[in-house]
């Protein structure tokens, strides 16, 4: 069907400066088990197009379900229209941008290519719920798989054309205890699915579900008996599953060229970070290496082309704790530098399907490991908490004032790991809080992980994401527990 | 698209075999978005989309898929012969489902809505020349939405907007903003020009030096637009029966009696009043109105089918996620006229950003002062203020703490588009809260 709408699309292109068609089909499937009974299975078939007119210096798209010959002339039409009207009151003017003419494909690496039938899949899911009820205070449990096969075609009037294809896998799991008027929910890999990778049934085992049910099961109830986080200024060690959003809300929203340039201003907010950073400022300790990696297989926001064309490559974008290069596309670069700013971007331009169009996301954004050993960490600390698994966010519009929570910690004393204690939380600038980063740990300490729920944009987009960091000791931060 | 859908749903009808039943629910739109920055355009598109949602129900199991679709009876038909299909081969794969309950007494209904709607010249032009001089940015979207709902049993709904929604923001300098918004069915050039007229009067006053506040705690007024964001976080989880039954409610102290909210805070989801449709996709029609809280205390839940089944109770129409749509919370006796000189000297929080829960027992929440928020002494607006966090309980600040609550409400339509335009709303009142804790 693909290569029918594709020829049509050449028959049709208008005689502008810049036409593209980008193709998405997306095939979902969502099993879950709540306390151990099947909820009805849900599966999506979402496609369409967008077209994207460029034309004497401005900007429009269309975007349709509707891909038959009449459904894409008529989206080409509405493009070119917008186009035209918004030529000479635009931002910029896009015709005096230069688009990438890309040509390649992506296939996500699959090692377990033949797929669990539904019924197996039921079973899995059934095995960890069941293994879930260990104790009557355990009053709520649930396990979930998303499987997404995804199709991406790119093809522009000047020739370029990429074809990709994504496997994604989303394994969950969570758990809550109740006793005494308390309860505590503690999930595996957090509530908003940090195991999920690109791949096939191998993520499943990746990601340590089997078993998982139990372990967690624990937790909480563990957690239902230990006391509140104690509070006052420590050593803080942030497990994987918290540095991923401490990565993303703290380094990647702010750099984000998009959020810079002023478009994200009436929603999602600016940034603490200005275009003359670039290249000079300290954003964290010498141990801070961020690098923006779309080629780390498995990772859940790889590809080859982003949705603007451009070619996908590892790049660093703070090295030695020098801030290098900004989350920005092709046209925010080129915005960026038709304002004077010589700064660097990489291949970032994504939208989260067909009816969206490209903005700056942060993709794969990692910490390369550092040399300590989790061990070495706990052992350097006299007071401090060690925090697991993020459960509440919030920053503010520039990305500066940030309060963080975890759903388990575990008091660090004289060098050892003590009791867990519940609600950890942490609040910090994220202009110092880099600063304070003083271990960063191994490979031994590293986890891929991710989120398939990033909001941004106007109109909203909710996209994928994937944050691979090891554990992180920071120095001397503000942590508290909650009121009983 | 109505007669579309209904002839859709009538082939659908002709492919239910024996005992099956068939849902089928429409979701789509045709849609403007215009993206301004600084003035001028950053992106400008259209989105038409078509989706439904087509459930099969058969030996007390159910299975379903949302497919994209054309619009084009022919293809489309032929697509959702497929899924079911599909959809058949599924349900031998899945044990019974206790919980499965949906509508088999058709209930038919109809909403069309009538609107008047610059075209997107017009639009364009009268945007960008209120906004000539000033650093606007904002989205402008429009256009009409379609809900449907129909099974193979005859029941037949239909629910039709056609609106618009622009939000914008004049910023001064870095964070320093003005937000507004003008949203509706009918676009009015004049009353537009008013409400970017009035949102240049507060510009004025954001550039004045800014005061920086310590953390403490402070007298507060809290605009409708700020109480919003603190409603749509208790609504995260607070107000579905699933989530209060199995103890993930934040407001679970208010469920069990052991904490209340200040008599005057009086919460329902007013459906009758509301821009979503009037019903839901198992079919059932949504309860008018569902008290939720009333004079500070726990009086009811949004109740959704598979809930109603699995704690045997009524269910009120309420969606599959249980979380309201047409809040509504009720009215007080301040005066917004006059709201300066009660506030005397305290906080004018504009906006709140960003909230989350600090401590989900305590139903404790952390967040950000966004956008116009001044420093007041004796009545009179003296400067704006830098952002803060804050950091408090909603048993303190809709609790104790609660002054008052404006007789003057807001309707606020729901910007989000994430995946499809929002037919969400809540009518606020603004409050005039004490000790306000603001921690960094």
């Amino acid at each position: 069907m693909t290569a029918s709408f594709e020829s049509t699309f050449k028959r049709l292109i208008p005689a502008v400066d810049f036409c593209s068609l980008r193709f998405v089909e997306e095939s979902t499937e969502q099993l879950a088990v709540r306390q151990n009974v099947a909820e009805p299975p849900q599966s999506c078939i979402d496609r369409g197009v967008m077209i994207t007119v460029i034309d004497k210096g401005g900007y429009g798209y269309a975007a349709t379900s509707d891909m038959s010959e009449s459904g894409l002339r008529a989206a080409i039409a509405r493009a070119h229209e917008w186009a035209r009207l918004t030529a000479g009151r635009s931002v910029a003017d896009y015709s005096t941008f230069a688009m990438p003419k890309p040509s390649g494909q992506y296939r996500t690496p699959v090692l377990q290519p033949t797929p669990l039938s539904k019924r197996e899949k039921i079973e899995l899911l059934n095995a960890e719920s069941a293994s879930c009820k260990i104790d009557d205070r355990i009053v709520d449990w649930s396990a979930s798989f998303w499987t997404t096969h995804t199709k991406q075609l790119y093809v522009t009037a000047d020739g370029a054309m990429v074809d990709q294809e994504f496997d994604f896998l989303v394994p969950s799991l969570a758990v809550t205890a109740f006793a005494d008027g308390h309860a505590q929910t503690r999930s595996f890999g957090g509530q908003y699915n940090g195991f999920c990778q690109q791949g096939g049934t191998e993520v499943i085992s990746r990601s340590g579900f089997c078993g998982s049910g139990k372990r967690t099961a624990e937790e909480a109830l563990a957690l239902l008996a230990a006391p509140n986080c104690p509070s006052g200024k420590m050593d803080v060690i942030l497990m994987p599953d918290q540095m991923m959003l401490q990565i993303h809300e703290s380094i990647g929203h702010p750099l984000e060229l998009d959020r810079i340039l002023g478009d994200e201003r009436n929603f999602a907010g600016t940034s603490f970070v200005t275009l003359d950073m670039f290249g000079s400022y300290q954003y964290g300790s010498p141990l801070l290496n961020v690098t923006f990696d779309p080629t780390l297989a498995h990772q859940f926001a790889s590809f080859a082309f982003d949705d603007d064309g451009a070619e996908a490559k590892k790049a660093f974008i703070i090295e030695h704790g020098i801030l290098k290069r900004t989350l920005g596309g092709t046209i925010s670069q080129a915005r960026a530098r038709a304002q004077g700013a010589m700064v660097e971007g990489v291949s970032t331009a994504r939208s989260c399907s067909w009816n969206r169009a490209p903005i700056d996301r942060m993709s794969n954004l990692n910490i390369e490991p550092g040399t300590s050993s989790l061990e070495d960490m706990i052992g350097s600390i006299e007071n401090g908490v060690l925090m697991r698994t993020n459960v509440s966010w919030s920053i503010d519009d520039s990305r500066n004032k940030f309060q963080f929570g975890c759903e388990l910690g575990q008091v660090i004393e004289n060098g050892k790991l003590a009791h867990i204690v519940k609600n950890p939380n942490y609040r910090g600038i994220s202009a110092t809080f880099w600063r304070s980063l003083a271990m960063v740990g191994n490979t031994s300490t590293q986890e891929i992980m991710g989120t398939p729920f990033c909001g941004k944009g106007e109109p909203s987009q909710v996209i994928r994401v994937g944050h691979a960091s090891p554990a992180c000791k920071f120095s001397n931060i503000d942590v508290f527990g909650a009121e009983d | 698209m109505q007669t579309y859908f209904y002839a859709l749903a009538d082939f659908i009808t002709t492919q239910t075999k024996g005992s099956e039943t068939t849902l089928v629910y429409l979701s789509a739109e045709e849609s403007n978005f215009v993206r301004f920055n600084k003035n001028a355009v950053r992106q400008a598109g259209s989105v038409k989309q078509l989706v439904v949602t087509l459930s099969l129900i058969a030996n007390q199991r159910r299975a379903e898929s949302r497919i994209s679709l054309s619009g084009e009876r022919e293809n489309d038909e032929a697509h959702v012969k497929a899924i079911l299909e599909t959809l058949r081969r599924d349900l031998g794969d899945l044990p019974e489902d206790p919980y499965l309950l949906f509508n088999q007494t058709p209930q038919s209904s109809e909403h069309i809505g009538a609107s008047h709607l610059p075209n997107d010249a017009e639009m364009l032009d009268q945007v960008i020349n209120q906004g000539k001089g000033k650093d606007l940015v904002g989205l402008f979207a429009s256009g009409v939405i379609y809900k449907g709902f129909a099974n193979s049993l005859g029941q037949r709904n239909w629910h039709c907007v056609d609106n618009f929604n622009f939000e914008w923001c004049l910023y001064h300098a870095a964070d320093k903003a003005v937000k507004n918004g003008y949203a509706g069915i009918h676009w009015n050039a004049t009353e537009f020009a008013q409400k970017m007229a009035a949102s240049g009067t507060q510009l004025d006053i954001l550039k004045r030096p800014a005061k920086a506040l310590v953390p403490g705690q402070y007298r507060a007024y809290l605009a409708p637009a700020a109480v919003n964001e603190i409603v749509e976080l208790l609504s995260w989880g607070s107000f579905g029966v699933k989530s209060q039954r199995n103890k993930q409610s934040p407001l679970m102290r208010l469920e069990d009696g052991s904490m209340a909210l200040h008599t005057s805070v009086s919460l329902k989801e007013n459906s009758h009043d509301g821009v979503a449709p009037s019903f839901q996709a198992d079919g059932f029609l949504k309860a008018a109105e569902v008290q939720l809280v009333v004079a500070g205390k726990q009086a009811g839940a949004l109740i959704s089918p598979r809930s109603a089944r699995e704690f045997n109770i009524d269910n009120n129409g309420a969606n599959s996620s249980e979380v309201p749509e047409s809040l509504d919370m009720a009215a007080g006796n301040l005066s917004a006229d006059a709201i300066l000189e009660t506030l005397g000297t305290g906080l004018l929080i504009g906006n709140l950003h960003y909230l989350n829960y600090s401590d989900r027992m305590a139903c404790r929440m952390t967040g950000m002062t966004r956008f116009a928020t001044f420093w007041v002494e004796n009545g009179e607006i003296q400067a704006p203020l830098n952002v803060m966090r804050f950091d408090d309980s909603a048993y303190r600040l809709l609790g104790d703490n609660l002054l008052g609550l404006t007789k003057e409400r807001d309707l606020i339509l729901d910007p989000a588009s994430y995946s499809e335009r929002s037919t969400g709303s809540a009518r606020l009142p603004g409050a005039l809260v004490r000790d306000f804790a603001l921690t960094l």
